[in-house]
């Protein structure tokens, strides 16, 4: 209940990003302000002084002010508010998880549903395909996506992907993940399908589509219910993973992987840059575990993720 | 009188719950002599394996609240600390369960299993119980136990896997040996087989054997003494020959007339008990059963207490009705389930 | 045992092909994707293009190019980087290998140790405080970011509290395990808990729901019939089923550490491994390196696999025969 809470909480504040930066902050947390100043303890005071430690290179910008209209989180190494990026890239990391999550529980329930249905050559074919994918390291596999798609972006028929477009993590997330959701679902059917009630089905001539509809789904729904968080809250750290890796979400748009990229050169003067976001992305995610987990002991005690208990 | 091999004394078993104390066993009494056979019967969740169970501390839940007394050869197994008991079971005491399928580690062999039983209360070589668990196994009747003792459980067929369990438990030559529906997960030939072995074995080993079971028909192959429970109390007991010729409890006759015969007139539908086994936190008050009696009246109200007819001082029951005619309402009320189950049949009486 | 060996081996070579197969459609079948413009690089001049379609037979068709791609992979061994003219892929990655293993394995064990040790005691412990703080420390562990964790502990270790507490913690980096052990060790201690503190919660609270359900399993309740002691019971009978499921994830996060969590660990500390060479080879897009290492990393993976297959089946003798 209190993992609810806190992500409704959390998401409320994302969604409020844009009144924050324009009401509350009067920053563009998207447009680098390297002269910009603030005013603090009466002075005004530049954003970014240049660094007095080491070659003197580097910048360093001012730390939080915990003052939520003068950057409540201090600045990043372009002179943007933190605190508003994070909301911003709080909007891109639950919109890529949550979108992720449910474009890949569709597909994967299909797949599973046609596999485990229809069984033989069908069932032989995707098998195959989902055990090679299973065997190939997710990460691996959404490096070589995102290496190949992120400079042309991807045209599928009508629907086209632009290359720095938030859309093409969403894809490259939902598509790896499927054999993790489709392998149990596929079991699932596959039991479901020496079942007498379904067996009678057949047996009384209805139509596949109708079974599949009327029969199959609603005894996988519940399976299928109890993986949307914990898939969220993997495609959470996957997302961040890749925007980490500079291979996700795409500036000028922020994620909290991103954000926690840009903090590395900070990490030890201004650490909260890198900070906030990580602890962002473990609330959400620790949120989200423990709701699936709950919602998983209501519906589907034996419903279980690769890697997750 | 000598000492009996085990004695219980007003056995209870309570489950604490949320909602108040559950009696799972409600003042149990037996005494069993050495080289004797108990049966208990009843329904499922009448309490006879939790009375057993309880008895040798297998059941781990830390709400479950042992009482009263269970004198084996003299020594109290209630009072005694977990670490004593460990060293009477699987050495004095054997307990076999229900599935064998489930009951062996599915990742040792047979032969582990056995030597694993041996060496916790010998200090023998591995070789040495190797050995003798090929013989054990030779014993109940495993074909070519040199080769299988190295086999695991999957390997088994159900009844061998049973038969295994059995010489695992016969390992330590126990002086008693309690059964928990041996039988009931195997088909009928197997379970003829293996109660056979049950009772070669208690010949040859002079173990006493307490056979907990819903199959009134095989108590009546191997028992000598039968003790017939509901919602976790004695509702009758006594010899086998006086149980099965002369029922007396309402809910025995229940049981014998719930065993297909053959050989006799078949009845269209077999007469069933009417309504449901009580479940423990919903016992009735007064007489357990009277909800499902057909012949309760105003004294079921109250509890009636296990006790002997004066001409058979060996044979209690815990009922209210009248000592000398319960043979004619026996009748009577398998007239009426017959009758109820389906009209206008005939039935004749039936004795043993 | 032995055909299982085979048939597995078999399935892992199978795997890996269908692997090495998917990896090439991606880089070159993709459609709208020019491989000749990827792989030489943004801004190429026309002259490079051209090399680079003769370098890797551009102009042949899929199959023969997806067998000349591996000839240079495998057999010549002459892939050749087009960031840094002239570097050999293959050496590159060879040499970082050792330095991958040392991370992954070491955390590995380190991991299964504590994970283990964890969730036997939280299983046996059961309704005691031990539980539910293992219970967090899984979903902790399913729910950090194993890179922020180790910048966080980089934070700590290299700079705030490096004068104090950890001032014996050397610098970023890596020293061989030949070269000096005592500092090969020294460098990867935190890199490893750092791996191993996520994945040892993460295990514990597989194990601890694994041995529970083994503790209520018939075969418990006749190992106590037996006279068996606790201890025993625990770790003979419970510990011992409970172990097959454990093996069987440990495969598949042993392999995706290796291509993936590794990758993140090893550009946070900064060791010169085969993640690091990827995560560097990405920065600039340097796609032969890229391939190459996708595909070690994923042969890899398959072999561990392989091997916990086996191990696998030596634990289950229910799985050797089928």
């Amino acid at each position: 209940m209190a993992a609810l809470v806190l992500l409704i909480l959390i998401t409320a504040a994302c969604l409020a990003a844009p009144l924050y930066a324009h009401s509350i902050a009067h920053t563009d947390p998207f447009t680098s302000n390297i002269s910009g100043t603030t005013v603090a303890n009466g002075k005004s005071e530049p954003l970014l002084v240049p660094s007095s430690t080491g070659l003197g290179l580097g910048v360093t910008p001012i730390g939080p002010t915990w003052d939520p209209s003068r950057y409540f989180l201090g600045v990043d190494n372009q002179g943007r508010d933190v605190m508003s990026r994070l909301l911003y890239g709080g909007r891109s990391s639950l919109l890529i998880s949550v979108s992720a999550a449910l474009i890949c529980c569709f597909f994967a329930t299909l797949l599973g549903m046609i596999a485990g249905y229809f069984g033989g050559f069908v069932d032989a074919v995707l098998g195959r395909v989902f055990d090679v994918v299973w065997a190939f390291p997710v990460y691996l596999l959404a490096i070589c996506l995102s290496v190949v798609l992120l400079t042309s972006g991807l045209v599928i028929g009508p629907i086209h992907i632009g290359a720095g477009s938030i859309w093409l993590p969403v894809l490259i997330i939902s598509v790896i993940y499927v054999p993790y959701v489709a392998r149990p679902l596929r079991g699932q059917v596959l039991a479901l399908r020496e079942k007498e009630f379904l067996q009678a089905s057949i047996g009384i001539g209805t139509s596949d589509l109708r079974i599949m509809r009327r029969e199959v789904l609603p005894n996988i729904a519940p399976t299928v219910i109890v993986f949307l968080p914990l898939m969220t809250a993997l495609n959470m750290l996957t997302e961040s993973a890749l925007s980490f890796l500079s291979i996700g979400v795409q500036p000028p748009n922020a994620s909290w992987g991103t954000i926690i990229n840009d903090g590395l050169g900070l990490l030890y003067t201004r650490p909260v840059v890198t900070l906030a976001p990580g602890v962002a992305i473990v609330l959400t995610a620790v949120a989200l575990n423990v709701l699936g987990d709950g919602v998983r002991d209501a519906l589907d005690p034996k419903a279980k993720l690769r890697g997750a208990a | 009188m000598p000492e009996p091999l085990l004695e219980v004394r007003d056995l209870r078993v309570t489950f604490r719950s949320r909602r108040g104390d559950v009696p799972a066993v409600d003042g149990l009494n037996f005494r069993l002599e050495a080289g004797e056979v108990l049966g208990i019967v009843g329904e499922s969740g009448s309490g006879k394996s939790v009375s057993m169970m309880s008895m040798l501390k297998l059941i781990r839940n830390p709400n479950c609240v042992v009482q009263g007394e269970a004198r084996f050869l003299g020594r109290d197994l209630v009072a005694m600390k977990d670490k004593e008991l460990r060293s009477l079971r699987g050495k004095e005491i054997a307990m076999i369960f229900q599935d064998p399928m489930t009951s062996l580690t599915p990742v040792y062999t047979v032969g582990w299993h056995i030597a694993e039983q041996i060496r916790a209360h010998e200090s023998i070589s591995a070789r040495a119980a190797r050995a003798r668990a090929v013989q054990l196994l030779d014993e109940v009747g495993i074909p070519d136990p040199d080769r299988r003792v190295e086999d695991y459980p999957h390997q088994f067929s159900g009844g061998m896997r049973q038969r295994a369990v059995i010489a695992m438990a016969l390992a330590n030559n126990p002086k008693l040996l309690i059964a928990d529906e041996p039988t009931t997960a195997l088909d009928v030939t197997t379970q003829a087989q293996i109660l056979d072995l049950l009772e070669r074995l208690r010949r040859e080993h002079g173990s006493s054997i307490i056979m907990i079971t819903h199959d009134m028909g095989v108590v009546s192959q191997i028992a000598n003494r039968v003790l017939v429970m509901y919602a976790g109390r004695a509702v009758e007991q006594g010899t086998r020959t006086e149980v099965f010729r002369r029922p007396s409890h309402p809910y025995t006759w229940g049981l014998l007339g719930s065993v297909p015969r053959v050989g006799k007139t078949r009845l269209r539908r077999l007469p069933t008990i009417p309504g449901h086994p009580v479940s423990a936190d919903a016992v009735p008050a007064g007489c357990p059963f009277h909800p499902r009696c057909r012949l309760r009246h105003d004294q079921c109200d109250v509890r009636p207490e296990l006790a002997a007819a004066p001409t058979a001082p060996d044979h209690l029951d815990a009922c209210w009705l009248p000592r000398d005619d319960r043979q004619a309402l026996r009748l009577s009320t398998v007239r009426a389930a017959v009758a109820e189950g389906d009209p206008g049949d005939t039935i004749e009486a039936e004795g043993p | 045992m032995l055909a299982f060996i085979v048939r597995r081996f078999a399935a892992a070579a199978f795997v890996l092909f269908a692997i090495s197969v998917l990896v090439f459609l991606i880089f070159f079948a993709t459609p709208g994707v020019d491989p000749a413009a990827r792989i030489a690089g943004r801004n190429a001049d026309p002259a490079t293009l051209a090399q680079v379609k003769h370098e890797f037979g551009l102009d042949r068709p899929l199959p023969i190019r997806y067998l000349l791609m591996m000839r240079h992979l495998f057999i010549s061994r002459d892939l050749t980087s087009y960031v840094n003219r002239g570097t050999k892929v293959i050496p590159q990655i060879l040499q970082a290998v050792p330095i991958t293993l040392s991370l992954v394995i070491g955390a590995a064990v380190l991991w299964m140790v504590f994970g283990v040790a964890m969730g036997v005691a939280a299983a046996a412990r059961q309704g005691t405080a031990v539980d539910p703080i293992m219970v967090l420390l899984g979903v902790v562990g399913v729910s950090m970011p194993v890179y922020w964790l180790g910048e966080v502990v980089n934070l700590l270790t290299q700079s705030r509290l490096h004068s104090t507490v950890f001032h014996w913690v050397p610098p970023l980096g890596y020293v061989g395990l030949t070269q000096n052990p005592w500092q090969w060790a020294l460098h990867l201690l935190f890199p490893w808990l750092t791996l191993a503190a996520l994945y040892a919660g993460i295990y514990a609270r597989v194990l601890r729901s694994e041995m529970i359900g083994a503790l209520n399993e018939d075969y418990v309740r006749t190992a106590r019939a037996k006279g068996v002691s606790e201890r025993r019971i625990l770790l003979k009978h419970a510990l011992r089923c409970s172990l097959i499921p454990i093996v069987s994830l440990f495969g598949l996060d042993f392999g995706a550490l290796v291509g993936g969590s590794a990758l993140l660990t090893e550009v946070v500390f900064g060791l010169p491994g085969v993640g690091k060479l990827t995560f560097d080879a990405l920065q600039n897009v340097d796609l032969p390196v890229i391939m190459g290492c996708v595909l070690y990393a994923a042969f890899f993976v398959v072999l561990a696999n392989a091997v916990v297959d086996l191990l696998y089946a030596g634990l289950d003798p229910r799985v050797r025969r089928a």
